[in-house]
């Protein structure tokens, strides 16, 4: 299980074999891998977006991740589990967050990652401040519920 | 004792500063830490508020050394 909070630009068709690979444990075991990327989109709320500013409280964010990979892996049966989410300064199509789950079957798998990246959106300290083309700023003030949309 | 208080985003943008040290001589809740740190602002609608790292209710009451963070609602993903 790792959880990684980057400044820097990452690839998540990168970090997933490398991660992968690196835990022994997975080879010959995992069945199932299911994969969630998430990309700042060029607009929102009806605006064009020019590029966002993601602040996070370093120390809680990370804790607050474990303990939501903790709870999917009391709640499924899971072989590994990644999450790694950008910080700083974000542009268009970049990836904002990975999240990776490895079981030997694939309900496990959907589900999982799917409950974890849910939990994320309102539990891990993360906030999004975005810039627009036509010159402003705004803070995103919430969060949607993925299940409703 | 000594409370540390963490402000994040929205929130510390308008309080103007991100920190706050209290020296206090009794037991009190989350609540009143933000009283006796912003004594003329009303509690913000849909305030968070996190002792040590870990989220918690405004009624929690604090100890000596706890880290409080107030914060508002959380946009990562």
């Amino acid at each position: 299980m790792a959880v990684k909070i980057v400044e820097a630009a990452f690839d998540p068709w990168q970090e997933l074999p490398a991660y992968q690979q690196s835990v022994s444990t997975l080879a010959g075991k995992f069945g199932a891998t299911s994969v969630f990327v998430g990309t700042l989109r060029d607009f929102n709320e009806g605006d064009e977006v020019n590029g966002m500013h993601l602040e996070h409280y370093p120390g809680m964010t990370e804790k607050q991740l474990e303990k939501i990979i903790a709870s999917a892996q009391q709640q499924w049966r899971l072989l590994d589990a990644l999450v790694v989410h950008r910080v700083g300064a974000i542009l268009p199509n970049q990836p904002i967050v990975l999240v990776a789950v490895w079981a030997s079957h694939r309900g496990d798998a959907f589900d999982a990652s799917r409950f974890i990246m849910e939990a994320l959106k309102f539990q891990a300290p993360f906030w999004k401040k975005e810039y627009l083309q036509t010159g402003g700023e705004r803070w995103v003030l919430k969060n949607t519920d993925g299940y409703q949309l | 004792m000594t409370i540390t208080v963490h402000y994040f985003a929205s929130l510390k943008e308008t309080l103007g500063r991100s920190d706050d040290q209290l020296s206090i001589t009794d037991a009190i809740t989350v609540r009143q830490v933000w009283q006796l740190a912003n004594p003329e602002l009303p509690l913000p609608p849909n305030l968070l508020a996190a002792v040590n790292m870990e989220y918690v209710e405004l009624d929690h009451l604090v100890a000596d050394d706890d880290k409080v963070a107030f914060f508002p609602p959380v946009t990562g993903g």
